[in-house]
């Protein structure tokens, strides 16, 4: 009974610490394959197309509806005080430090990263990534790395477009319908925003990208039992990605910031 | 030179707190056809893994070719592996490419091949399982026994010395079951290299075995041809055979 208590409790953290060893290993893995040669160039290309151009239109629509949603409310408060010309700023820097990679991750990690271990976990209940190890191919190199690859340089990029677009929506918004003047919101954007708000936002992008490629393919990759497996595999995928990528934001911004 | 093929000795394997193989010894003749035949679930499947070094042993070896493999490092394993074909059980066809491109993969990945070497053993392989016609068809539109067929060609694409089968008869229906018995015995006869099957279905490898092991509770309990199997006076293999003369009887479960 004792034993059962005390097992019940260390069980959590225990499966906490196992499951972040090997997500660990997986990562120094692939990061080590990823500079070995073969480099499966025409793969990697196919995972771009995949994580960065088919995410495209989701981006886009989150970008533009997250900065006129971010210029409708700031200008709502500082209208109280008269501070309308700062709506401009206060959307510029959002969207570059934290909305735009943020957003865009969790949008890759819904739409690729739950594809990714859906497809490696029918993989594998199918015996498909066994094929590969009996051929002497590793499977890793051939499923994973691409994957990871792909999305390390295709987050940044489509972070890019949110942030841009965001500010156009805020733009839209703010001067367009909410009669901010125009002058005053260009100029408090040139005047607040610096180049390192803007690429340190990219390092992040970067790093959700390298986190949730590596915990989807990881969970993907390790699913067991059958179809049921594969839709547990791909929930956790999605789940576990999103917590890791908001706690790996605070603790990025607090670091680079 | 050689007789075995593969050599097991003393093998055991557990999962948890379930024995699956109990000290396991075979010998697999080479250029033959060796089925080894038990229960579903009775590890046949995990003793073929460990075969091709998918699984490790808890103890005891496995020879092949002279060469011990429960204890190489992956590389080495790799180049003995290379040596091997296996048809799985569900065929295990990369879904994301099409007859052709699953056929040729192996020889793509390994062999520095002219494209129009690539495409002369491709399709010959395909023409001798009767798909050369589905080259471009996706796996996700061949039926069970048609995925089976392309993964032999793609077992064999390579000439493996030891070519390994998981159920090759299992979720098929009994007139397709002979066809791909039939195709097995067939390539056999015509390129001699081993091959290991294993399978529940008795009768049906009786067809093509050279050599037949029973397999049962974690152990090898007979070892003989399927001659002197028929004649076995064990519980367990008379149990099994007689299973197989109820009227009606279909084949059995697969798994």
């Amino acid at each position: 009974m004792f034993r059962k208590i005390l097992r019940s409790i260390f069980q959590l953290p225990l499966t906490f610490l196992q499951e972040l060893g090997n997500i660990s290993r997986m990562f120094l893995q692939v990061t080590y394959l990823s500079f070995r040669r073969p480099f499966k160039l025409d793969y990697i290309f196919k995972q771009m197309e995949f994580i960065g151009v088919r995410s495209m239109l989701v981006v886009v629509i989150t970008g533009t509806f997250t900065g006129m949603v971010l210029a409708l409310q700031s200008s709502y408060g500082f209208r109280k005080f008269g501070a309308e010309g700062l709506v401009g700023a206060i959307v510029a820097l959002s969207m570059t430090r934290e909305l735009g990679p943020v957003l865009t991750s969790l949008m890759v990690t819904g739409r690729a990263g739950s594809s990714m271990a859906a497809e490696l976990g029918t993989m594998r209940v199918t015996e498909q990534i066994d094929a590969l190890t009996v051929m002497a191919l590793n499977p890793v190199k051939y499923l994973i790395v691409p994957r990871v690859v792909a999305s390390f340089l295709m987050l940044p990029v489509l972070t890019i477009i949110s942030d841009l677009l965001g500010i156009v929506g805020g733009y839209i918004i703010g001067v367009k319908l909410l009669g901010i003047n125009e002058g005053a919101f260009i100029n408090k954007i040139e005047k607040t925003l610096d180049l390192p708000d803007i690429y340190n936002g990219l390092v992040k992008a970067a790093v959700f990208g390298i986190i949730l490629s590596v915990i989807s393919c990881y969970k993907g990759y390790y699913t067991r039992g059958g179809a049921e497996g594969v839709g547990r595999a791909t929930t956790e995928a999605v789940v576990l990605s999103s917590v890791t990528i908001l706690i790996s934001d605070y603790v990025l911004t607090s670091i680079m910031f | 030179m050689e007789e075995r093929a593969i050599h097991i000795v003393d093998l055991h394997k557990s999962f948890r707190d379930q024995k699956v193989l109990d000290g396991i010894n075979l010998e697999v003749e080479k250029e033959k056809i060796t089925v080894i035949i038990g229960k579903s679930g009775g590890g046949k499947s995990v003793l073929l893994k460990h075969m091709i070094g998918l699984l490790k042993p808890d103890s005891g070896e496995i020879w092949v070719n002279g060469t011990e493999i429960t204890k190489l490092n992956d590389k080495k394993l790799n180049e003995v592996r290379k040596t091997f074909g296996m048809l799985f059980q569900e065929a295990a066809l990369f879904d994301s490419m099409n007859v052709y491109e699953n056929v040729s993969f192996p020889l793509r990945e390994h062999r520095s091949m002219s494209e129009k070497e690539i495409e002369r053993i491709v399709e010959e392989r395909l023409k001798q399982v009767g798909l050369l016609a589905f080259k471009e068809k996706m796996p996700s539109e061949l039926s069970g026994g048609m995925k089976k067929r392309v993964g032999l060609a793609r077992a064999l694409v390579c000439d493996p010395d030891i070519i390994l089968f998981d159920e090759p008869t299992s979720a098929l229906d009994p007139v397709i079951s002979l066809t791909i018995l039939d195709l097995i015995k067939e390539t056999q006869s015509y390129i001699k290299k081993t091959y290991v099957v294993i399978s529940h279905d008795i009768l049906g490898m009786f067809r093509i075995a050279d050599k037949v092991a029973m397999l049962s509770d974690g152990k090898i309990i007979e070892y003989g041809t399927p001659q002197e199997i028929r004649r076995s006076k064990h519980e367990i293999t008379q149990e099994f055979l007689q299973a197989t003369q109820i009227p009606g009887f279909t084949g059995g479960s697969h798994g």
